[in-house]
């Protein structure tokens, strides 16, 4: 059945206009179709959408609580299970709910193999509490907890968790990143990912208006430059094996990555000083020096 | 069938007997071998059930929910750090009104690090939302485990319960326990009917939304009427499984307690030291009774007020301590006559922590204090078989 007419996430909800996440989540369920459980990590996605008595959703859905999505996802296969049912059932949770605080459960689940497609809409911040950085905040970005200043002028010092690799290392069955303005490479994965059986993993990008300091028409036109110009891979690795990590999409020519951050205001304060930016592009340079060979349209 | 077994098997023999669908644990002194039974359960094809081993206690508990609200019967076991680390989480288990049995190995909590049996772990969690029940024996332990299902899962409840079985005392003490037929669990218990909001693809629905301020207090009154209700229903549940099974159970058991100058209450294993002692007293013509507490929530004030209010002075002998008051069965049972004209003389006695005996010894001095009590005005709370001396040279108070 192809449900891709029908609306199983409603509008009306709270994001903000130009939120990247309703997009994910819209085209997830989409694609999984009524027969789906969702659960949702504490974060912009559940606090926006479930103000009770009202309910974006219009699958069952259930929120536990910040680091646990993974567990209670595990908790309801195993219910499936039991019941012999199948039946999609997808975690949604931020950076945050699941590279930091979220990271002991979804690794557990992930190598207990349960039968899961875990979605991580990344932000790269805290955004529900006020963009604090997060294990996915990039290098260089400012937040309100890696502030910019004289004695800091970077931002965040630390790279970007490569939670995706760590969760294909745990030998998930298929593990991907994914941007919705790559939509057909997106709409592929989400697709391949729910065919399988097994610990699923898809890590997307997801950009905040609000936290990347951009104008909201923006949305899709940025997150297509976090890909066009290298900083945001995409590729995808099934049954752990990262020998045949398979690049799925790979712009003609690669575009400075001055141009993904000159639209965001958290990357400001970059622009300033051409070594932070070389600096950046350099990050850039060295990930596909060492992995650009694994593309295989 | 009569059977010789631990406290521990007691609670995976409940679970076994009331067909719990998913069992999501992680091992933790005294209560792994919960886990342990219903893997050999499982192994052995006498189950059928979906164990799930996590990874924590918080993820324990976390699957407990999601399968929960899949609607199915869900039982856990932990203890001690375990049950601390779940914390958060038990609040969602009964705001959600989800009706889980998790069985605990009443255990210490670090610093320093004990195994040993108090109730400390139970005790910090009275507040949230779980109804809590006290077992003095493995047979207790099992009776209560496979009522807790009942009481939890009824409509007018939908509440998750906690089942205490001291640490070793109970769990790794082998004792004769009689085990119900699975028809007669099977007639107890009657089919698993969720009569609570399920994750169903068919009917969906929102569980765990975001309640603003003008939902919020609502859902947590309705927890308090459940609370309420549950008393009842405990009753009815109790009466029940001992028409059928024969074994009486109630909130409250006074024991000797007409004419008693001194009630002496206790909840879990110390009551079998504490009964032996009561009825040594008696002999000696000593005017000494007992109550053992069961049900801890709801907290029985009702009963509690009938049968102690005329009673001249109570001795609380508890396992636990809220440091800056006091015990919390004797803060809670002050409170249950704060309002009242006729109260007795209720005195606080910290024993037992951290696995230490209780013998006859120490119940020898609690009834010497409450003896003096009946004359004079004694301390509010009272540490028994502690050395004093020297810990309060090490504060620099001697
Ligand atoms: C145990 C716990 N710690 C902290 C919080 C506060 N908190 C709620 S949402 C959130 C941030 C969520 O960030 P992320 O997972 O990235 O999702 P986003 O809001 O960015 O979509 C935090 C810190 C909480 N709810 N629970
Ligand atoms: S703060 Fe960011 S992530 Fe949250 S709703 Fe707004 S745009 Fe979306
Ligand atoms: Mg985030």
């Amino acid at each position: 059945m192809n449900y891709e007419k029908e609306e199983f996430f409603a509008p009306g909800h709270g994001m903000c206009a130009g939120c990247a996440a309703p997009i994910i989540v819209k085209w997830v369920l989409k694609l999984a179709g009524p027969n789906t459980i969702v659960v949702n990590a504490t974060g912009c996605l559940e606090v926006a959408t479930t103000a009770y008595p009202h309910t974006s959703w219009r699958v069952p859905w259930l929120h536990v609580a910040f680091e646990n999505a993974a567990a209670a996802a595990s908790g309801i296969e195993a219910a499936a299970r039991a019941k012999g049912e199948k039946l999609n059932i997808i975690a949604f949770g931020g950076d945050g709910g699941t590279v930091d605080i979220g990271f002991q459960a979804l690794s557990g689940m992930v190598e207990r193999g349960h039968n899961v497609l875990y979605v991580l809409y990344d932000n790269e911040a805290y955004m529900n509490t006020g963009i604090q950085r997060s294990g996915a905040t990039p290098w260089g970005a400012w937040t309100t907890t890696s502030k910019v200043g004289n004695a800091n002028p970077i931002g965040k010092l630390q790279p970007k968790k490569p939670v995706a690799r760590i969760i294909a290392a745990h030998n998930a069955k298929y593990v991907a990143t994914a941007n919705p303005a790559i939509f057909n490479d997106f709409k592929k994965k989400v697709e391949k990912a729910l065919s399988y059986d097994g610990a699923r993993f898809l890590h997307v990008i997801s950009s905040c208006t609000t936290g990347w300091r951009h104008d909201p028409s923006k949305t899709v036109e940025i997150m297509k430059l976090a890909s066009d110009t290298g900083i945001f891979p995409l590729w995808e690795v099934v049954d752990g094996d990262l020998e045949n990590m398979r690049i799925t999409y790979k712009p003609k020519k690669f575009k400075p990555v001055e141009e993904y951050l000159k639209p965001q205001g958290r990357f400001r304060h970059l622009l300033k000083n051409p070594e932070y930016v070389k600096k950046l592009q350099e990050q850039v340079d060295a990930w596909w020096a060492k992995y650009g060979h694994h593309y295989n349209p | 069938m009569k059977a010789m077994i631990r406290g521990n098997e007691s609670i995976a023999y409940a679970f076994k007997l009331a067909r719990v669908k998913v069992i999501p644990a992680y091992p933790i002194t005294p209560s792994t071998l919960v886990p342990e039974k219903i893997s050999e359960f499982l192994a052995n094809g006498e189950m059928d059930a979906e164990f799930v081993p996590v990874e924590s206690e918080h993820s324990a508990i976390s699957a407990a929910i999601g399968a929960s609200a899949h609607g199915v019967r869900v039982g856990t076991a932990t203890a001690s750090q375990g049950l601390a680390l779940m914390h958060e989480v038990l609040f969602i288990a009964s705001g959600m009104r989800l009706p889980i049995v998790m069985g605990i190995g009443n255990r210490a909590l670090s610093a320093p690090i004990n195994i040993w049996c108090d109730h400390q772990d139970m005790m910090s969690q009275r507040d949230t939302g779980w109804m809590q029940f006290y077992a003095e024996s493995n047979q207790e332990g099992l009776d209560l485990g496979i009522m807790a299902f009942k009481i939890a899962e009824d409509e007018r409840i939908l509440l998750p319960a906690m089942v205490g079985i001291d640490a070793f005392v109970l769990t790794h003490t082998v004792e004769p326990v009689d085990i119900p037929e699975q028809k007669d669990v099977d007639d107890f218990l009657g089919e698993f009917v969720p009569h609570y909001v399920t994750l169903d693809p068919e009917k969906p629905a929102t569980l765990g939304s975001f309640g603003f301020p003008e939902y919020f207090m609502e859902f947590k009154y309705g927890q308090w009427i459940a609370m309420e209700r549950a008393k009842k229903v405990i009753d009815e549940v109790f009466e029940e499984f001992h028409n059928k099974f024969g074994r009486k159970y109630s909130k409250v058991t006074p024991e000797f307690l007409e004419d008693a100058d001194i009630v002496l209450v206790t909840m879990g294993s110390m009551t079998s030291t504490t009964r032996e002692f009561v009825k040594k007293l008696r002999k000696e013509g000593k005017k000494v009774g007992l109550l053992k507490l069961t049900t801890f929530r709801p907290f029985p004030k009702e009963e509690l007020r009938a049968l102690l209010k005329d009673v001249p002075v109570v001795a609380v002998v508890e396992r636990n301590i809220s440091f800056g008051f006091g015990g919390a069965v004797y803060a809670e049972l002050a409170a249950t006559f704060a309002n009242e004209s006729k109260k007795p003389k209720i005195i606080d006695f910290i024993v037992g922590l951290g696995g230490r005996d209780i013998t006859f010894k120490t119940l020898n001095e609690v009834v010497g204090i409450a003896e003096k009590a009946l004359k004079e005005d004694v301390d509010e709370v009272n540490w028994i078989d502690v050395n004093k001396e020297a810990v309060l040279k090490a504060e620099g108070l001697l």
